[in-house]
């Protein structure tokens, strides 16, 4: 079971609260966790990335373990530990404003 | 008796102003979509419980949004806004070319007679269709793939098509408006297009009077009579009485023709509203007094109206999309500010009164009159 976190605003669309639960077939990468969460809350197609190119929009950030995946490949296994569950896949969005 | 509803889009959410016919005592709902940019929301004129939102985010991108039930709940419609073929690019700020990046829906215009049919204008500017209340989107590519398109360029806020105007007698007929393009009409339901600038005059561009790359900030039209439209350019105020054919000044008495909002009285076509802004420098009103001046004429002959607005230390602005008038029998004029408030006058602008003071700043109004 994968746990994602998500932003406040994609938990409203979703009406989701707290974490989400995901299971994944095969590899766990960041392309097979944002496949199953888009297919789970069709709603958030297009917030996270581009329904088209599956680019990240750019105020977002994919972070896991203390680590910034936001500019790795979409198709490299994540870390054991969100594969696992013992750790969340955070999608995060930038800080601004003022 | 009638109730009046007041639709407001702000940069943190989107309010519903509810009154009876006399509007004098409003409620206020909201805020819808709580801390998203609402650039627009707008009521079919088939269904006025039918409405449509544009939900946007710097982060998370564009959403629609649709009520059934006039504003009560709402279901989120499809999002995907994908130019038709390959886009293709237009100029940038330097000069260059830029591949054409869906951003935003600036505008939503509802069909006159079909609930379920909706035109989204968006940045980069193209215009779309949902024939199925907003569940799917397709673009009608002739505008965006016009001759003229890869010399469009952005203005300060973006390359928004940021108005819609569909004739009311003519369903092939549609003008739209773009930032920093110019005016375009389609007179065969959005296949082809042309640009209908002649006349116009910015001396902000190379070629003051080029065919395309006015900035032109809103127009309008009477339902009555489609074929007088009234446009609020970056500077100048003016008039076309064939259909855009040709354009000529009206600015006439103003005391700055700077401005973004334009409309025309519902029942008085010759009777149109602007409010003048100091300059495109200075985002306010001259001497720090907010004031809608009126025509009677058509233009040239222009009154303040200032009754029940600020007389002293206003520097708010009043964006494109943000003025609207209601179709009651003393016709009531509405606008929003950036500073959060809308004001309301219910006889043609004589006197006005804030019905809403502390909103987040006003992106849009659009008003109804439910029966």
């Amino acid at each position: 079971m994968i746990r994602v976190e998500i932003p406040f605003h994609l938990r409203n669309l979703a009406r989701v609260e707290g974490e989400v639960t995901l299971h994944i077939e095969g590899r766990v990468t960041q392309r097979a966790v944002l496949d199953a969460l888009e297919a789970r809350y069709p709603v958030l197609k297009g917030t996270i990335r581009d329904q088209v190119t599956h680019k990240r929009r750019p105020f977002l950030r994919f972070y896991a373990c203390e680590l910034d995946l936001s500019h790795d490949s979409p198709d490299d296994p994540l870390p054991e530990s969100v594969a696992s569950g013992a750790e969340p896949y955070l999608i995060v969005g930038a800080i601004a404003g003022g | 008796m009638s109730l009046v509803r007041v639709l407001v889009g702000t940069r943190k959410g989107a309010f519903i102003l509810t009154s009876d016919a006399n509007r004098e005592r409003w409620t206020i709902e909201g805020p819808h979509f709580g801390g998203w940019e609402i650039y627009h929301l707008k009521g079919s004129p088939a269904d006025p419980d039918r409405l449509y939102a544009s939900q946007s985010s710097g982060w998370f991108g564009q959403m629609i949004q649709r009520s059934d039930d006039g504003g009560k709940t709402w279901k989120t419609m499809d999002n995907k806004f994908v130019y038709d073929g390959v886009p293709g690019t237009h100029q940038w700020y330097d000069g260059t070319p830029h591949p054409w990046e869906f951003k935003r829906v600036w505008h939503l215009e509802p069909s006159y007679t079909d609930p379920d049919t909706v035109y989204a204008g968006v940045e980069d500017a193209a215009l779309f269709r949902s024939t199925d209340g907003g569940a799917s989107w397709q673009e009608l590519h002739g505008l965006r793939t016009h001759e003229s398109a890869s010399r469009w360029t952005p203005g300060a806020g973006g390359l928004g098509l940021h108005t819609i105007l569909l004739d009311p007698n003519n369903p092939n007929r549609i003008y739209i408006a773009i930032s920093a393009a110019g005016v375009f009409r389609s007179d065969d339901a959005g296949q082809t297009w042309k640009p209908i600038n002649r006349g116009l005059k910015s001396q902000y561009i190379p070629d003051p009077d080029a065919e395309v790359g006015h900035c032109v900030h809103r127009i309008a039209m009477h339902a009555k009579r489609p074929n007088v439209i009234y446009m609020q350019k970056h500077w100048d105020v003016m008039r076309s009485d064939d259909a855009g054919e040709s354009w000529f000044e009206v600015s006439g008495n103003l005391p700055t023709d700077f401005g973004f909002a334009i409309d025309v009285h519902a029942h008085e076509p010759e009777t149109i509203y602007v409010v003048p802004i100091k300059s495109d420098s200075e985002h306010y009103p001259l001497d720090g007094k907010l004031r809608v001046y009126r025509s009677r004429t058509g233009g040239n002959d222009w009154e303040p109206l200032s009754k029940g607005l600020p007389e002293r230390d206003c520097y708010v602005n009043v964006l494109r999309d943000a003025m609207a008038v209601d179709s009651l029998d003393s016709c009531g004029i509405y606008f929003g500010t950036t500073g959060g408030q809308v004001y309301a006058s219910p006889d043609g602008g004589d006197t006005w009164a804030p019905i809403a003071r502390d909103l987040p700043a006003v992106l849009s109004v659009e008003v109804q009159s439910v029966p």
